[in-house]
């Protein structure tokens, strides 16, 4: 289906990174987003509540992140596209909830503009520090969906992508953002509403007293229901049949929480986003992702004119791994450079996908700055030499 | 089936859940019945009802209620059901959970809900304790009282619960125990037709916990206490309602009071700033 022409701000316009993205949810079809301000995040939701009175959609500033990442899945299951905002020390506060959501199969997305911790940290300066508490932050094993934006553009454009893979794998995904890329101001191009793919929320058609909402009719997700549509669903945290019901035995949760990974694993490949630059035959290959593989599109260029072969791997999804993406770049390279703000995190997914075939080092930064392009030129002699 | 008049709540329940898991004796289940009767009595078309609830034994209603239900976390289910809300404006969402869950790890979120007054009817069932996770001390433990967690005796001062939503601007608030089962049954149905954030704290037997601990016999017995020492004060002020360990205890609708809902201030609000660039918000149709 096509975006709603009606919501679309059709243009070329000069915004940052959090308005895009702010535009991006609605151009989604996003119409309830519950948030609570925290800095780098604050200005998605300040455009949205600017904005929502405009369009039929409701913003509601929550009295905390634990209550805003659990409200706007009521929402969702009362029929809406809604989405949260927060940045390092409201995700942290909303954990639980993204186990919520991964168990409920909620079709949720948790914008995360992400700044230095731990704790208070770096209020306002950047970091990509919350890759893995986005993976693994929930207790109990799930499947989450993770996109790293690295302009305003795409901000805009991979919110709708946000939206889009939460409709069709029905599970959490995290859309993250760092401090540069919500702040840095830049030309956004918003197409035509028919040029904007949207997909709909799938609601089943079958009769009520036929339906389980758990259940898996045709391909492998279950099919969306709201409150109202006369199904008397039931939903819950706990381990659930395809009825819904707790069912707490090692069977059903075996059962559940496999299909809750599967789902998603299924489809790593279609899910994957990324852009593979000069990687056969070069002498290191760079993968970077966020603001920080912006930084590394110009280093290469850098090196490259010095003569150097150095390949780039930007990777927008981080979640699900591709670890058969890696395993075909190792093929084709001597070495990887992993470019993170943060002292390594993916760097341990491209060891463990490429199987300690090539060197793999780490190009780091403790947070509250970017990793230069002369620290990355630097680094790339170091591993060629 | 015609002729015979179907018990209410075995149209609400979930009967291929039953058994339900809870205790010979435990008040929870007395609660469901009034609960059932009064959506009978306000004339809630089932379709357009969604229970709510948060974790622990009362926290285990949404699950046998034949409605669109949902078991969210703990302490959670008021910013649940106020997304709800919010996406169905159309619908009585009721929020069906413990004392615990609403006034501890809940309680931000019960004040805030008041205070923005979401529409949603909050039925608390007050047993004095955790009940789901063995008897520990809850923020309306009486003093004095035995919990797993208070063995000498519990020396924190509680809340009282009616005072603390009125406070907040809750449109009616009542309590009763569920030796009231009439007026309970009365009350719900008040609370489901009046709009707003309305609010029912249900004294209840937990024999199993937090009898046994404090050596107060059955399910009957404490029946029998509720029955004994507790006075109907309609409009009574709430800042006299306090309870103490099997003191006397105030029941009754203590208030009612009108004010617009979240959702209608909100239209007025954008109404008069925004004009006809207004889009007023309707929710999910
Ligand atoms: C985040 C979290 N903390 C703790 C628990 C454990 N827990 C489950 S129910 C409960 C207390 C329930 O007490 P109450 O709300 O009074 O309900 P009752 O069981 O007495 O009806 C606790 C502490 C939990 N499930 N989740
Ligand atoms: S433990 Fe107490 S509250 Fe829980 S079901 Fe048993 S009697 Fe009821």
């Amino acid at each position: 289906m096509k975006a709603d022409p009606k919501a679309v701000n059709t243009g070329t316009h000069f915004i940052d990174g959090n308005e895009a993205c702010a535009e991006g949810a609605i151009a989604a079809g996003c119409r309830f987003v519950a948030g609570y301000p925290i800095t780098p995040s604050t200005e998605v939701v300040e455009h949205i509540s600017r904005r929502f009175p405009r369009l039929g959609g409701l913003f509601i500033q929550m009295e905390d992140e634990i209550a805003s990442s659990i409200c706007f899945q009521g929402a969702i299951w009362g029929g809406l596209k809604a989405m949260t905002v927060t940045s390092g020390p409201g995700l942290s506060l909303m954990m639980e909830h993204v186990g919520l959501a991964a168990i409920t199969e909620t079709p949720s997305v948790f914008v995360d503009v992400q700044r230095a911790g731990p704790s208070t940290g770096l209020p306002t300066l950047p970091a990509q520090q919350d890759i893995m508490q986005a993976r693994w932050g929930s207790h109990g094993d799930y499947e989450v969906i993770a996109l790293a934006p690295n302009s305003p553009q795409e901000c805009f454009d991979h919110a709708i992508t946000a939206f889009n893979l939460a409709e069709q794998y029905r599970c959490p995904v995290f859309f993250m953002m760092d401090e540069c890329i919500g702040h840095m101001l830049g030309k956004v191009k918003i197409p035509a509403a028919d040029q904007i793919e949207v997909v709909a929320r799938k609601f089943t058609s079958r009769p009520a007293g036929e339906f389980e909402p758990f259940r898996i009719y045709d391909g492998d997700q279950p099919e969306m229901v709201r409150a109202g549509m006369g199904h008397a669903i039931h939903t819950t945290g706990l381990t659930h049949d395809e009825r819904g019901y707790p069912a707490m035995n090692p069977q059903t949760q075996d059962t559940l929480i496999r299909r809750l990974r599967n789902k998603i694993l299924d489809h790593t490949d279609e899910i994957s986003i990324y852009e593979a630059d000069q990687i056969d035959g070069s002498d290191v290959t760079i993968v970077a992702y966020g603001v920080t593989a912006r930084v590394a599109e110009y280093a290469v260029h850098l090196a490259r004119k010095e003569g150097l072969k150095v390949g780039l791997l930007r990777l927008t999804t981080l979640w699900p791994f591709n670890d058969r993406l890696i395993r075909e770049v190792a093929d084709n390279t001597k070495s990887f450079i992993v470019a993170e703000m943060n002292l390594g995190q993916m760097v341990h997914e491209v060891e463990r996908a490429s199987r300690s075939k090539i060197p793999v080092h780490l190009l780091d930064h403790a947070g509250g700055g970017i990793i230069e392009p002369e620290t990355f030129v630097k680094k790339i002699k170091e591993v060629v030499r | 089936m015609s002729g015979t008049p179907q018990n209410p709540v075995e149209k609400l329940l979930r009967t291929e859940r039953m058994p339900h898991i809870w205790c010979p004796g435990c008040g929870i289940g007395t609660s469901v019945n009034c609960f059932a009767r009064a959506l009978e009595q306000a004339n809630i078309d089932y379709k357009n009802l969604h229970v709510v609830s948060g974790i622990g034994c009362s926290g285990r209603v949404a699950g046998y209620v034949n409605v669109d239900s949902f078991h969210t976390t703990h302490g959670r289910a008021i910013p649940f059901a106020t997304g709800l809300a919010m996406a169905r404006p159309e619908a009585k969402v009721v929020v069906y959970s413990g004392d615990g869950d609403l006034f501890a790890i809940g309680g931000n979120h019960l004040i805030h809900a008041a205070r923005r007054n979401i529409d949603m009817t909050v039925i608390c069932v007050n047993n004095f304790t955790y009940g789901m996770t063995g008897g520990q001390v809850t923020p309306t433990t009486p003093y004095s009282a035995k919990a797993s967690t208070m063995p000498y005796g519990n020396f924190e001062d509680t809340f009282n619960l009616p005072n603390l939503v009125d406070a907040c601007g809750a449109v009616f608030v009542a309590r009763w125990t569920i030796y009231h089962v009439r007026q309970l049954t009365r009350s719900m149905t008040k609370a489901l037709n009046t709009p707003g954030f309305s609010f029912i704290e249900v004294l209840s037997p937990c024999p199993t916990l937090y009898q046994r601990r404090n050596k107060l016999g059955d399910g009957v017995m404490m029946v029998q206490y509720f029955k004994e020492r507790s006075t109907i004060e309609n409009g009574a002020n709430t800042a006299d309602v306090a309870l103490g360990f099997q003191g006397d205890i105030v029941v009754g609708e203590f208030v009612e009071r009108e004010r617009p809902t979240f959702i209608q201030n909100y239209n007025t609000r954008m109404e008069q700033v925004l004009g006809d660039a207004f889009v007023p918000y309707e929710g999910v149709k």
